[in-house]
């Protein structure tokens, strides 16, 4: 009992991480339609813009808005420059262009800090968190901030004609711009957004894991597993199915004999996929209507 | 200053059999393809994109040595010409790569290439070639096996011997261990755990209570260590690559675990696991080493460590000196130069070979005092010693004799 | 909720290529078939082996494109399928010493079978949805290779090693131009087969659906078959293109079949065109080549130079090479009318 216990907490503190994710994955999807392969990396590269701003001397949280903006900033950026060309180009070869833009930032990451592993500051401290040796104050924190996060763009998306704008944009190009919307805008938009939210993930997520080039890579496949589960035009969705993964996996590993501990991840894929062939649209989101 | 002088007395040494070899050889020169007058031609094969391009500064030091190398004039007056290629850690590409090498670059030899399943991949089609494969850069056990692969040659020590090493400590120290081992789910974790078992023998079954695999897409490791927690073994063996060592470190210093920690080779290092976890994390962990780590203050004027910094000043500034495999890099593109100072004018593939196969008690600067390159016709585990060190302060301590583990695969 | 959101964009996922555009004509293959038979004669061995490898690819990235091309289903999975084909010609190989041409119609059908029960729960997953189902596949199949129930068949973390065949009947050739020639002609027959699939009712099926589910399954398309038929043979081809590769690598393990080679599969089929199967040898040697040059260009930035170069590919051709193939066409026929 105690294990299983231990199990759910352990997986409650790894699925902070991939909640915090998987909002980035929700911010993207509800911009563009479809998901970002190089959100992760993205991520990752803004975590070392933190990191080299505080070697420089920058305190944490000066460099930690420092970085959003620079997230920000970068994230319309590349929607300008290397993705807006492609609007009017076929859905695949967009998701070409983010395994490219994949491959150059992790590339160029690997050369500017090489691939040594950097430990990374929390402002929460690393102290047992109510006496849980099993969550620090550092995951505790995260915790916190994802759910802060969550309620800002359910906010955002609901209650401020920009959200509601950006939703239009991205399901209903058409009909948005007909309304007047600038659909082009609210995608770049959109973009900014979402990497300012993976940069938050990448640093609440560099203390635990440690900053290097390849940070992300699993983080992004469980971000997308758990956006996915959670339906991908839900938030909440997207919190509550970071952490339904994170315990998943725990108790997969821990309970399932002989091949649970070596097959964690698929078989924690698979039974994702179990719940969307009985629920497409995932736990939490709209089922989708299709007009002939 | 003991040290300076047996190196000195090495370095005569080895001025003097490289005299002796290279007067019997001036009558004729003797030439494969990839060695000519002026230059000789060393292929070499590196992950530096893809899923392993952590190591891809191997590749990147062994050519900074190199250059240095050609610019004190090279190698009996030919220049090397190193040509590396990417392989991304991916087997059928390494195949590619390799045949590209020996069939159209036209190299003497294959020196280096980086990862068990690359290796693999290619030791037959080198082997059929009879092109050298040249101290291949994994610590799988297989390496060392001339009689069925002889133009295959390992360099570091291998995982198993490492992991026997550990078994013999332990069967010392705690001999009613319970031991519990997280590793890494690959050829390497795997080499490990079989060493281990082995060295235990017959108390295998009963020490060994828990066994914990991870993966590489994994982003942590909490819920293996919250595991290997329920089952209170005393000793850890932790067999796992620097960014989950040190979250291992770090993971069972927060739940507050002090078993007997022992840690791989492959992850003791100071710069790049054990300063990221924290020091006071990592206190009294045990490992085994044959290189010097950059990081320990105990080198500071150690005369191979600064021989090391000057390289790095002058040909490889954007090297980071706390990176564990810039170093690996710098000693094993040394085992080399020697190996092919020793094969004078007749630079065959099979002199090289058997130039490679008789080194006998080589010292190199960034190798621990007392572990020399040693290989023969019948043992191709060019370094096969290692000392136990255990974590004190901010550096690793010494102790115990230089153990020379057993050859053989 | 608002009434925007409930009405999902129904755009197919793949624009619709008419059947005919799908392959070349008659003169232009002929040209194509002179060159692949007898450029290899004059160079070394070692580019007969990356030759090789590019029929192999070439028809991984087919298979691909009848699946999204011809069906409109999406998959990130076919690393996947191509390690069972693998896995397959291998172990045959060298645990019950099969004659290794007669591995590869075992490792087709073993693998269409493996597909086409995977296109059943496959059914229900559309976009995105299927893409992390498959990309899941891809991501379990490594681990499951290394599973130590299978490990005295797979060799588990280590691999086996594959013995290369000889030229039969004396043929004084190599055995990689043998190798070459043998492939060659497996790849001419998948692909004339491919190309009759998708002129055939099947293939106007899976057209259809591709181009709207709900209106084929009104024309009486029986959706759920032609989907899984798709996935199947898709599947079956890569799992022969795989059992080629063990063969002409002769090593198969774990690591050579992991998800970066779905990604490498599907940039292959984007940059030869989405639905045109004679691009799916444009995309094989794209990803065959194009690190190459890449890694020549900078060591260190290897990884951003191929992203540079994929992003002017597909800036300067979105629609891969069937776009060039388009455009050289209509420049062909205005020389002909001036």
């Amino acid at each position: 009992m105690e294990l299983f216990i231990n199990q759910v907490l352990a997986g409650i503190a790894t699925g902070a991480i991939y909640a915090c994710m998987a909002l980035a994955v929700v911010m993207i999807y509800q911009a563009i339609d479809h998901l970002n392969f190089a959100q992760g990396e993205m991520a990752m590269f803004s975590t070392f813009i933190a990191w080299q701003l505080m070697q420089w001397g920058v305190p944490y949280w000066w460099a930690f808005l420092l970085t959003l903006a620079f997230a920000f900033a970068g994230g319309i950026l590349i929607e300008r420059l290397l993705f807006k060309p492609l609007a009017k180009a076929p859905v695949l070869t967009n998701v070409a262009g983010f395994i490219a833009l994949f491959a150059i930032v992790n590339s160029v990451a690997g050369l500017v800090w090489d691939f040594t592993i950097k430990p990374f500051p929390t402002p929460f401290g690393s102290a047992p968190f109510l006496g849980s040796q099993l969550i620090s104050t550092h995951q505790a924190g995260m915790i916190g901030v994802t759910v802060g996060l969550l309620i800002l763009l359910y906010l955002f998306f609901q209650f401020t004609r920009i959200g509601l704008a950006m939703r239009a944009a991205a399901s209903l190009p058409e009909s948005a711009r007909l309304v007047g919307i600038n659909t082009s805008w609210m995608i770049a938009l959109g973009w900014g957004m979402a990497a300012a939210i993976g940069s938050i993930a990448g640093i609440l997520i560099a203390p635990v894991v440690f900053l290097e080039p390849n940070m992300m890579g699993g983080v992004l496949i469980y971000g997308f597993a758990a956006a996915v589960l959670g339906g991908l035009t839900s938030p909440l969705g997207a919190v509550v199915g970071g952490f339904l993964v994170g315990v998943f996996e725990n108790l997969a590993g821990t309970y399932i004999p002989e091949i649970g501990n070596e097959l964690k991840l698929p078989i924690a894929l698979a039974l994702i996929i179990t719940v969307l062939v009985l629920k497409p649209a995932g736990l939490f989101g709209r089922p989708i209507v299709k007009r002939v | 200053m003991p040290f300076n002088q047996l190196r000195l007395g090495a370095f005569s040494a080895a001025v003097a059999m490289l005299a002796v070899t290279s007067s019997g050889a001036l009558a004729q020169k003797k030439y494969d393809t990839g060695a000519t007058d002026t230059e000789i031609k060393i292929g070499n094969i590196m992950p530096y994109s893809g899923p392993a391009s952590a190591y891809g500064v191997i590749g990147k030091t062994e050519a900074a040595y190199f250059k240095k190398i050609n610019a004190e004039g090279g190698i009996n007056g030919r220049k090397i010409n190193f040509i590396s290629y990417d392989d991304a850690y991916s087997p059928p590409k390494t195949v590619e790569q390799a045949r590209k090498l020996v069939e159209s670059d036209e190299v003497l030899f294959v020196f280096n290439p980086l990862g068990t399943p690359p290796n693999s991949a290619i030791q037959k089609y080198l082997n059929s070639k009879k092109v050298p494969q040249l101290f291949v850069a994994t610590g799988a056990t297989k390496w060392n096996d001339p009689k069925d692969f002889p133009w295959t040659m390992g360099w570091q020590p291998n995982y198993q011997n490492e992991s026997q090493i550990y078994a013999k400590y332990i069967l010392k120290e705690k001999p009613n261990a319970k031991i519990a081992i997280l590793y890494q789910n690959d050829d390497y974790g795997k080499d490990y755990v079989k060493g281990l078992k082995d060295g235990l023998g017959a108390k295998a079954a009963t020490m060994i209570i828990a066994e914990e695999s991870y993966e590489t897409s994994q982003p942590t490791i909490d819920s293996n260590i919250v595991k290997l927690k329920s089952t209170n073994a005393d000793v850890f063996f932790n067999v796992t690559t620097p960014k989950f060592a040190a979250q291992a470190i770090k993971k069972m210093h927060e739940i507050d675990r002090k078993p007997m920690h022992i840690l791989n080779n492959v992850s003791a290092s100071i710069g790049s696991v054990m300063k990221p976890a924290g020091f006071e994390n990592g206190q009294g962990i045990i490992s085994s080493a044959y290189l010097k780590d950059t990081s320990d203050p105990q080198w500071k004027n150690d005369a191979g460590m600064k021989a090391f910094d000057e390289f790095l000043t002058k040909y490889f500034p954007e090297g980071n000196r706390i990176d564990g495999s810039v170093m690996y890099g710098y000693t094993v593109a040394q085992g080399l130069v020697h190996v092919l100072k020793a094969c004078g004018d007749n630079l065959t593939r099979e002199n090289v070979m058997k130039q490679a196969a008789s080194i006998k008690g080589l010292e190199l600067g960034g190798l621990l005092p007392g572990i020399k390159v040693k290989t023969s016709a019948t043992d191709f585990a060019p370094i096969s010693a290692v000392q136990l060190i255990r974590f004190k302060g901010e550096a690793w301590e010494r102790f115990g004799e230089i153990i020379e583990a057993d050859v053989g695969g | 909720m608002s009434a925007v959101d409930e009405v999902a964009n129904d755009a197919p996922p793949v624009e619709a290529v008419p059947k005919r555009a799908m392959t070349l004509g008659t003169g232009a293959s002929l040209v194509m078939l002179a060159l692949l038979i007898i450029g290899p004669m004059f160079v070394k061995n070692f580019i007969v082996f990356q030759l090789t490898m590019l029929l192999i690819y070439a028809l991984a990235v087919l298979a691909l494109n009848i699946l999204t091309g011809g069906s409109g289903q999406f998959s990130l999975g076919q690393s996947a399928f191509y390690a069972v084909g693998a896995y397959t010609s291998a172990i045959l190989m060298e645990h019950f010493g099969v004659n290794y041409v007669l591995t590869l119609p075992v490792a087709g059908l073993i693998c269409f079978g493996f597909g086409f029960l995977f296109g059943q729960p496959a059914l229900r997953l559309s976009g995105i949805y299927l893409a992390l189902a498959t990309f899941a596949l891809a991501v379990a199949m490594p681990q499951l290779l290394k599973l130590g129930v299978f490990e005295h068949w797979t060799g588990g973390v280590q691999g086996l090693v594959v013995t290369k065949p000889d030229a039969p009947f004396g043929l004084p050739i190599s055995q990689d131009r043998w190798l070459y020639y043998f492939t060659l002609t497996v790849a001419i027959g998948i692909y004339i087969a491919s190309v009759n699939l998708l002129k055939s009712r099947s293939g106007r099926a899976f057209m259809a659906i591709r181009d709207n589910e709900i209106a084929a399954s009104a024309m009486g398309v029986d959706v759920a078959l032609y989907k899984t038929l798709a996935f199947g043979v898709s599947a079956g081809i890569t799992g022969v293109a795989g059992g080629l590769g063990a063969i002409a690598v002769q090593f198969v393990a774990p690591d050579s079949y992991t998800i970066n080679l779905a990604i490498a599969l599907f940039l292959g089929m984007v940059v030869g065109g989405v639905g045109w199967l004679p691009g799916s040898i444009v995309g094989s040697a794209f990803i065959i080549f194009v690190p190459n040059i890449a890694e020549g260009i900078s060591k260190g930035l290897s990884g951003a130079v191929f992203g540079v170069l994929l992003f002017l590919v597909i800036f300067l051709v979105p629609h891969g090479a069937r776009q060039v193939a388009m455009v050289a066409q209509h420049m062909l026929g205005k020389l002909r009318k001036g």
